[in-house]
């Protein structure tokens, strides 16, 4: 266990932290970040040996000497946040900067009676047994070392919590800035409860400044109740330079309706978890996810969905477009358990490579022991179909733009199913920006 | 199965409608006799001495020694793969022989010498090795535990410069061909049971076509596993010069036992410009009873390489047998233009595991592969399709369709599909398209409506089912399949 110990020391001197932390948190919590920090010393971070790593090689994370992000406070403005604040969105904006809570930058928004959006810190004041039976609860920490390190070194969270039968209209928008000089590691954490026959609209979002090196290893808990709804989007801007690790562990209830949108824009290395358990019958859950990736840069999604009862629904679809020697992965779990009969799951992985040294690996798997199901699941690599360009050519668009038109539609086609217009806009534009549509 | 005679030389009855799948599956495994022959049959255990007797007994030349011990020095260092998607108790690779032969003399003066037991096993498993009554253009290989019995239509074949023998004939008449192409496809490091097989390989097929030849017939191997405790390793390497056409046949069969006997073969094909290799299996080991006892494992490397130019090799498997299933029959598209095929049928029943696949590797320009795989999952049987496609940075213009389909019959058993894609060129189309699903309601009741019992509605649809994979297959096999098909999905519908 040399190694790990070695990794351990790495992120900061666990002791010290742990010591200071106790000052100020209920022993729970302490017990729960020392079990963490024993488990990630027994994996340390992942290889590509594991099968659920092998094309992702996280040895750059492992090499990199980080210090916790919060070692130093760096004075941030709400002009460093409007970039990443979609224009026109109304609604709480609670910032996080280096995972820490940052209400001096953050924006209150009336929200109806019994609706929290909070810190952690603050939550435990005043909910402290809530957040004791749900937080860690819905992911097993022992899953791979980001978790655990997660875990034992969160410093502050945000927590959603949402009583039964309200509508919140305002989308709530999560923003987890990260600022630092020297690379230094944060660990973002979000807890989210949709009650009972309740509908709220979230976004996390993930962003930091152009060129900085840093990592995020961020953990998201999500719980919808029965009957509730939950549409839920993720965008990632991170630097080009950073290193960004996500998980998001989700709990459907009888009956209830989740949707996610994963947009990947930026970090050097990406790799997103997505495990949703379908614990209950009558569940509709889609994942749908876009990734633009050039330079050198990594791209790694993965989703699991656990049909664990019946009559539930799942649909997937994920896009990707690679460009330069950017790398793509791709694997998408559907796991129907012997009981979950009348599922109906369908996956999509659909990857345009522009340039001749990108890489897509890519592996829709599919785990069924229920014989009443339906299950389909495709993946298509390709370049910008010949018959498409030429239809257009034909119609008097120029070679270029017509590429332009291909490459955008592709995209779009995912941005287009966002519900919430300003981030929906917002994405629009970074599209024409980000997109590589000159040949 | 109908009687062998002339006009039917395997023994298959060419209509279906008069056998109920009912028939078929009141009957057992009827491959699952013993046949009581002298044998010679070394003790159990491995190491560099067990490898030096099998080379002694085996009368070969030094180089095959040394080869032989590369490659058990190279398996000491392995271990064997854990990622499979199968659950089996730890073999003892100590506690096996891994050699086995029928003590009759070591070469047969015309197959009259044969054993007449070992005649007798044949016949009864309907595979003709009596060339006089021989119709049909079938030339057969058996081979009997560990060691070739009988090569029928030799002179035929060798009068167009075909070699058709035993791997231990290829050895001592042809090191030159050997020496060139073993170990060429699959290395003796390639992987665990691979590189095992390479150190202790008794015996197997050798087939080599000549340049612009086309083979006039189909030549098959036929394996049967009959000693208690022993492993068969058994070695297949088949080179297609250009232009070349050849279509290879084999079938396996072993005896009832309560304990697992391992199968792990090697099988080779090489074709170079032009040339057009296909190989075709119907596989039917012992699969072990209902309570999961006994049955082979059967572990096999299988990998076909388009060397040259516009060469094409076609895989098609039918998987019925077997406890466990452990196969990747593969291409590597090396050549421009060439084609990669692969055609299956996997049936898991009772409590069989499969986790096979196939894995196309592009190389070359303008390289094509299709991949069709139809699971069939039964009792609490796992079938697991796991495939890679891979497209490197050379192969422009790569072009792959996959499909792979699931039949899930009971609420018990389980299909995966694990497909892995790989691409780094631009200019590759690939395309992968899975489903799963049960045998519907309607389509039973359609049938039914028109006069058809359940039974035989559940039969026609399963084959309809397969029919992509069985119109693959040549007649007589393509035959056999879908009664196979019958009697493995036995007492798993109604």
């Amino acid at each position: 266990m040399k190694v790990a110990e070695a990794e351990d020391v790495r992120f900061g001197r666990f002791e010290e932290f742990a010591a200071a932390r106790a000052k100020v948190e209920p022993s729970w919590l302490r017990d729960r970040r020392r079990a963490a920090i024993l488990r990630f010393r027994q994996l340390g971070l992942p290889t590509t040996r594991e099968e659920e790593w092998r094309f992702t090689p996280v040895r750059s994370i492992a090499t990199t000497e980080f210090e916790p992000a919060t070692a130093r406070s760096i004075p941030v403005t709400r002009a460093a946040v409007e970039p990443f604040a979609f224009a026109g969105l109304d609604g709480p904006e609670l910032v996080f900067v280096n995972g820490r809570f940052a209400p001096d930058i953050s924006r209150p928004s009336s929200l109806p009676a019994g609706v929290r959006v909070t810190s952690l810190s603050e939550i435990l004041t005043s909910d402290g047994a809530l957040v004791d039976d749900n937080l860690g609860r819905y992911v097993k920490f022992e899953q791979h070392g980001f978790t655990a390190l997660n875990t034992a070194w969160m410093i502050d969270a945000a927590v959603v919590l949402i009583p039964k039968n309200l509508v919140v209209e305002a989308p709530i928008h999560l923003l987890y800035l990260s600022d630092a000089e020297r690379p230094a590691a944060a660990h973002p954490r979000t807890l989210v409860l949709v009650g009972e026959g309740s509908a709220a609209r979230m976004i996390e979002s993930y962003a930091g400044p152009a060129g900085q090196v840093y990592l995020t290893n961020a953990l998201t808990e999500i719980v919808v109740g029965a009957n509730a709804q939950l549409d839920h989007y993720k965008v990632q801007r991170e630097s080009t330079s950073a290193y960004h690790v996500s998980s998001t562990h989700l709990t459907l209830d009888r009956s209830a309706v989740f949707t996610t949108h994963s947009i990947t824009l930026g970090g050097h290395l990406v790799r997103n978890d997505i495990n949703a358990l379908l614990g209950a019958e009558g569940t509709s859950c889609t994942l749908n996810g876009l990734y633009l990736a050039g330079g050198d840069r990594l791209v790694d999604n993965h989703t699991a969905i656990d049909h664990a009862k019946p009559h539930s629904e799942s649909h997937e679809l994920y896009k990707g477009v690679l460009n330069d020697r950017a790398h793509g992965v791709f694997n998408g779990k559907i796991y129907v358990r012997p009981d979950a009969q009348k599922t109906d799951a369908k996956q999509t992985n659909q990857v345009l490579l522009l340039s001749k040294d990108a890489t897509i690996n890519t592996k829709p798997q599919l785990e069924i022991f229920a014989d009443d199901v339906k299950c389909t699941h495709g993946a298509t690599v390709g370049q910008i179909n010949d018959e498409a360009l030429f239809y257009l050519r034909a119609r008097g668009i120029g070679r270029d733009e017509a590429r332009q038109l291909l490459i955008h539609a592709f995209a779009e086609d995912i941005i287009e199913r966002i519900h919430i217009a300003p981030v929906r806009k917002a994405l629009e534009q970074a599209l024409l920006k980000e997109l590589p549509l000159k040949d | 199965m109908g009687p062998v005679s002339e006009a039917n030389p395997w023994g298959v009855i060419m209509s279906t409608s008069t056998e109920t799948i009912e028939q078929l599956a009141t009957r057992e495994y009827k491959y699952g006799f013993e046949t009581e022959v002298d044998a010679l049959t070394i003790p159990k255990g491995l190491d560099e001495d067990t490898i030096r007797r099998i080379w002694e007994l085996k009368e070969e030349p030094a180089w095959m020694l040394e080869w032989r011990l590369r490659a058990l020095r190279a398996w000491q260092k392995m271990n064997e793969p854990v990622w499979p998607n199968v659950t089996y108790p730890a073999i003892d690779y100590q506690e096996m022989s891994y050699y086995s032969a029928p003590s009759a003399k070591k070469t047969l003066e015309s197959l009259d010498d044969l054993d007449p037991e070992i005649k007798r096993t044949f016949d009864k498993l309907g595979i003709p090795l009596d060339e006089q009554k021989m119709l049909g253009g079938v030339a057969v290989d058996a081979v009997f535990d560990s060691v070739s019995v009988a090569t029928t239509f030799k002179k035929k074949l060798g009068d167009l410069g075909i070699i058709f023998c035993s791997f231990s004939e290829a050895i001592q008449e042809h090191p030159e061909l050997v020496r060139q192409y073993m170990g060429s496809v699959v290395p003796y490091t390639d992987n665990f049971f691979a590189s095992l097989n390479s150190a202790v390989f008794t015996d197997g097929s050798f087939v080599y076509v000549p340049k612009g030849v086309r083979c006039p017939m189909e030549l098959s191997t036929y394996f049967r596993i009959n000693a208690r405790n022993t492993g068969q390793f058994e070695r297949t390497l088949i080179v297609a010069d250009e232009g070349a056409y050849v279509s290879y046949l084999e079938g396996c069969t072993a005896p009832k036992r309560d304990e697992n006997q391992l199968h792990a073969a090697v099988v080779e094909l090489v074709a170079l410009d032009n040339a057009t290799v296909k190989y075709s299996t119907v596989q039917n080991w012992y699969p072990g009873d209902k309570e999961g006892r006994g049955g082979i494992y059967n572990f096999v490397t299988k990998r076909g390489k388009c060397t040259g130019v516009s060469s094409k090799i076609t895989w098609t498997q039918v998987e019925t047998g077997s406890a466990i299933t452990w196969k990747y029959p593969s291409c590597i598209l090396q050549g421009d233009n060439s084609v990669g095929e692969f055609y299956s049928v996997a049936v898991v029943n009772n409590r069989q595991q499969a986790d096979t696949g196939t894995k196309m590797v592009h190389l070359g320009k303008n390289t094509r592969s299709t991949i069709v795989s139809k699971g069939i999952s039964a009792g609490v049987g796992q079938n697991t399709y796991r495939g890679l496609v891979k497209v490197s940075k050379s192969a422009e213009n790569a072009r792959n369709y996959s499909q792979c389909d699931s039949l899930l019959i009971g609420d018990t058993c389980g299909a995966h599909t694990f497909p892995y894609i790989e691409v780094k060129n631009p200019t590759a189309t690939v395309e992968h398209e899975a489903s799963t699903s049960k045998i519907g309601e309607d389509q039973i009741f359609y049938c039914r409506q028109r006069g058809l019992s359940t039974e035989d509605s559940v039969n026609i649809i399963v084959n309809g089912f397969c029919k992509e994979v069985f119109r693959e297959l040549p007649m007589e096999f393509a035959v056999e399949a879908q009664k196979l098909l019958g009697i493995s999905l036995e007492g798993s519908v109604g």
